[in-house]
């Protein structure tokens, strides 16, 4: 792997380029269909008010992967992430109207490591509310 | 109703192998909006040190949650899957999953817990390829909502 971030650029605090990400109900399916998730909360409203949701709510894995683009997108190597993690803990609500929902991404240095390697804290949030926590992950650097 | 704590540390048969093709990561790929170029272009994946593309970090767990899901849907452990909702999930990778990859998973129920009435379970995937060099590992934690009162 490589990365084009050198370990000895950055320090704790160091902040990655934050990212927003939009999604819309075509999103959630064209998501579904691609990772095989086709639970019908993301893309049924019917479905998804009968078991308690305000609406369709996002894949957490689709909200897990845009979060990470803004660690990949900052090493310019994918496979720089040796481990990543979250909690689901909010839903990502997506009304089914001509905006949809955003889901807005900022992350920075929370640790040195070993190796080269460098632990990065996530901030994700859609519509003001913290929907991972507990979103971290692990990179190589160069 | 408190789930049989005997089916921790419980190991799953090995699945059968998902071969990881090219096409299949482009999809992914597009579906979460990232045009990066080592997920399609198998040059750009070469310039990086990889024999072919590969998949971005979260691909792993379309692999792994075909596994999990046979778990957590064993009659026999009784999780009520219908109210089953995803709480928390974790990677440590080996290497990225790439295309060609002939992967397979064996499945551990690494802990079952009940906190205010609602059942936890946490299943950990191991994912290996056709050498059976470790890929990839997914920690999946589910969390079955406690039954409403009638």
């Amino acid at each position: 792997m490589t990365s084009k971030i050198a370990f000895a650029d950055v320090e704790v605090g160091t902040e990655l380029p934050a990212r927003s990400f939009p999604v819309d109900r075509a999103t959630l399916v064209r998501y579904a269909g691609a990772s095989g998730d086709f639970n019908p909360i993301h893309w049924n409203e019917k479905f998804a008010v009968a078991v308690g949701l305000p609406d369709v709510i996002a894949h957490g894995m689709f909200t897990m992967a845009e979060a990470v683009r803004v660690v990949t997108d900052w090493t310019g190597d994918p496979g720089a992430v040796v481990e990543y993690g979250v909690r689901f803990t909010k839903p990502v609500v997506v009304p089914n109207d001509d905006k949809g929902a955003v889901i807005e991404v900022s992350g920075k240095v929370a640790a040195l490591l070993d190796d080269n390697r460098v632990r990065v804290d996530l901030t994700v949030t859609s519509a003001d509310e913290k929907v991972l926590t507990m979103s971290r992950a692990v990179v190589q650097l160069g | 109703m408190a789930l049989d704590q005997s089916f921790v540390g419980r190991t799953y048969p090995p699945t059968s192998s998902y071969e990881v093709g090219r096409e299949k990561i482009r999809e992914f790929a597009e579906a979460v909006g990232d045009g990066h170029p080592v997920y399609i272009d198998p040059e750009a994946a070469k310039a990086l040190g990889y024999p072919d593309v590969i998949a971005p970090p979260t691909f792993a767990f379309a692999i792994s949650f075909r596994a999990a899901a046979a778990v957590v849907q064993d009659p026999q452990l009784g999780l009520d899957y219908d109210r089953v909702v995803h709480r928390e999930q974790r990677f440590a990778y080996a290497r990225p999953v790439r295309a060609g990859d002939r992967l397979s998973v064996v499945s551990t129920i690494e802990s079952i817990k009940t906190l205010a009435g609602n059942d936890v379970v946490e299943i950990r995937g191991d994912v290996s390829d056709e050498a059976g060099e470790h890929v990839v590992t997914a920690w999946t934690k589910l969390v079955a909502r406690a039954a409403e009162e009638a």
